[in-house]
């Protein structure tokens, strides 16, 4: 066994018992602990195979955002945990036999050449060798060139993402007070501070 | 040149964020002009595609041929229409404020994502355009947020719609792996060599085949399409029921006649059941209605079932078919909700057929209109309704599907009873309580050039019947 196969073994395990805890854990913070833990693992096996570019955004994206923003969620939000899992115990019959079904599918799907059917065709994959075009080039000549144009709707489509967010949520209150630094700044003394002459024994008014 | 035949889409794309910027700038109060200026500029967008040169762009992502400028004549006329309808109800009756900016800007996006999508020769490109224009209408179905319904029906709408893009998604991925490509061009060879289709591609066509499904609200993927029309703003349910069914449409046809045609075995019987199911539903489902939203959401149900009954013939007919159907379509669904629109009481809108009682005596010309528009959904000839359904059920009949064709003529005897049931109300009950003035200006056009095109298919079948034809002979010569 050479090392990179005990590697990829580790991590299998441990991303598989990771994902497995994350929902079987009681503590949700707990969970979310587990879930950057399945992050890492995964990182590392596109690391095996020689996606180091999507190892890295696997970590920086994901770890470092979307689950971080959980974390937050998790411990900002009052959400009874136990409360949503209730009737988890009434459908688990049904979800089983979904799952049942799709797991067939997908071994007759992955294992048709051993009912001796499908033929995956390998002619047209647009991946150039890995050991010719790094990483970071290939992704680019795919995001930046080929495919240049669906790369600018995506930014639309991110636009119209940021003005639904805007739209459903922004409200504007009256009466808060905000803090409005030019205002705060125009200030005189003159305007700020009053001299009155106060008069023995009347006092200020 | 490489750009040349996106060109209406991208202009239309700088058009969107300039508004975006002056509405930013501006506030709620230049929302009505904007929405012109959108018209305005769909109308243009249209005259520049036909100007601009056809054939694929940027290396074969995008397409713009014969379907496509059919397909986007259909949506600019749809989203016009509704987007100068929604600029005439620019304050809402129901005291829930002026329209926002966002709305016409929201709706240009839209209509951008949808003509995006019946261009796309690519399943990347095909996803991207769908998505663009998915994200936005959900965002529409909500944009009253002070309302429940409103919310409701966007969260679910959401929800069920990421859900089906999520299937759409493994599907063209399965099929990706089983071909090699994302390309139109190349899957069709692909599928070709493959002679027999792969039991890996056939799972990634059902799991395709189902999020198509429910982005034109065939049944059993239809859960969502009442309490969305019913929820959302009424402009905006015209919206909905008018540009992204037509657009659904013509690239379902185009997936499934041109990448997937070696496969029509695998695909046509699950299209059949689909249709069928559609037809079935639509005219159950909307013999209950008290609501007339809801009432056009299940007729909208039945109508797209006949129109996949004409692609379950995988013929060139078939596919004529759906297209001249889904035109007429158009025009009857932009009539009936011009309709709805006009449908007020003590300045509010409402909403239940009973108030539709006696309106022959007091709105003669909408009741008309009204009228004309549900004989030719119910397919009563000689309206335009009649030869929509006469060109799918003859391509059905043509390969084969007699029970599919049967299905369909039952499906639509039992649907006369609802749209019939509108007609007598308002010719032959008494009125309990009279609706509005005179029909505003801009819902008259609408309603008047919509029902012409109804009642003068007949004698002027012209335009949409030799555009379809020359659209479906080039989408199956490739």
């Amino acid at each position: 066994m050479t090392v990179a196969a005990l590697c990829f073994y580790l991590f299998a395990s441990v991303a598989v018992v990771s994902g497995v805890m994350v929902v079987t854990a009681r503590n949700p913070v707990h969970a979310v602990l587990f879930l950057i833990l399945a992050f890492f693992n995964s990182a590392g096996l596109f690391v095996l195979i020689g996606a180091e570019y999507l190892a890295m955004a696997l970590v920086v994206v994901y770890v470092g955002a979307v689950a971080v923003l959980f974390l937050f969620v998790v411990m900002m939000l009052d959400v009874n945990f136990q409360e949503l899992r209730a009737g988890a115990a009434r459908y688990i019959s049904i979800g089983a036999v979904v799952g049942l079904a799709l797991l067939a599918e997908l071994s007759l799907v992955l294992g048709g050449a051993a009912f001796g059917d499908a033929k995956v065709m390998g002619g047209a994959l647009p991946t150039p060798p890995a050991d010719q075009v790094e990483n970071v080039r290939a992704l680019g000549q795919i995001l930046y060139t080929d495919l240049f144009v669906l790369f600018q709707i995506s930014g639309l489509i991110l636009l119209v993402a940021m003005i639904g967010a805007i739209v459903l949520t922004l409200r504007s209150r009256p009466g808060v007070r905000r803090q409005r630094i030019s205002d705060q700044l125009e200030r005189t003394p003159e305007k700020a501070v009053e001299v009155v002459k106060v008069p023995i024994g009347g006092g200020a008014q | 040149m490489l750009a040349m035949p996106l060109l209406p889409e991208i202009l239309l794309s700088i058009v969107g964020m300039c508004l975006l910027l002056i509405g930013a700038f501006s506030g709620n109060r230049v929302a009505k002009p904007m929405c012109y200026i959108v018209a305005f500029s769909l109308v243009g967008s249209l005259l520049v595609g036909f100007l601009s040169p056809s054939g694929a762009a940027f290396g074969g992502l995008f397409i713009a041929d014969k379907l496509a400028s059919f397909a986007k004549t259909l949506i600019v006329i749809g989203a016009v229409a509704t987007v100068i309808m929604a600029a005439g109800r620019s304050v809402s009756a129901d005291g829930v404020g002026p329209m926002r900016f966002e709305q016409p800007v929201l709706m240009l996006f839209a209509t951008i994502g949808m003509m995006l999508m019946v261009s796309a020769n690519d399943l990347i490109s095909l996803y991207i355009g769908l998505e663009l224009q998915s994200l936005s209408l959900y965002v529409l179905a909500a944009i009253r947020r002070d309302s429940l319904r409103a919310t409701e029906a966007g969260l679910k709408y959401f929800v069920l719609g990421a859900l089906s893009s999520g299937m759409l998604l493994y599907g063209a991925g399965l099929i990706y792996g089983y071909t090699g490509s994302t390309g139109f061009d190349a899957i069709q060879s692909g599928v070709a060599e493959m002679g027999q289709p792969s039991l890996g591609l056939v799972v990634g066509i059902v799991f395709l085949l189902a999020g198509l499904a429910f982005k034109v609200s065939a049944a059993p993927f239809h859960m969502w399409v009442p309490d969305v029309y019913e929820g959302a703003d009424t402009p905006i349910t015209a919206f909905f029921a008018a540009a992204p069914k037509a657009a659904a449409l013509a690239l379902f046809a185009r997936v499934m006649a041109d990448p997937l045609a070696g496969a029509d075995q695998a695909w046509g019987q699950i299209v059949a059941v689909i249709a069928g199911l559609s037809v079935v539903i639509g005219a159950l489902g909307a013999l209950a209605q008290k609501n007339i939203k809801r009432l056009l959401a299940y007729s909208s149900i039945g109508h797209v079932g006949f129109a996949l009954i004409g692609l379950a013939a995988a013929s060139e007919a078939g596919v004529r078919g759906l297209l001249i159907y889904s035109a007429l379509y158009l025009f009857m669904t932009l009539a009936a909700f011009a309709c709805v629109m006009a449908m007020r009481r003590g300045g509010r809108a409402v909403e239940t057929i009973d108030d539709l009682a006696g309106a022959s005596r007091t709105h003669p010309w909408m009741a008309f209109g009204l009228a004309a528009v549900m004989f030719s959904m119910a397919g009563i000839p000689p309206l335009a309704g009649f030869f929509g359904k006469l060109y799918v059920l003859g391509a059905a009949v043509d390969s084969g599907l007699y029970v599919l064709a049967v299905v369909g003529v039952l499906a639509s005897v039992v649907s006369c009873f609802y749209y019939i049931r509108i007609i007598k109300l308002m010719y032959f009950d008494e009125a309990t309580d009279i609706l509005d003035g005179p029909m505003p200006r801009d819902l008259g056009v609408v309603l008047a050039i919509a029902s012409f095109v109804i009642l003068f298919f007949i004698v002027l079948p012209g335009p949409i019947v030799s555009q379809a034809t020359l659209a479906a002979q080039q989408l199956l010569q490739n």
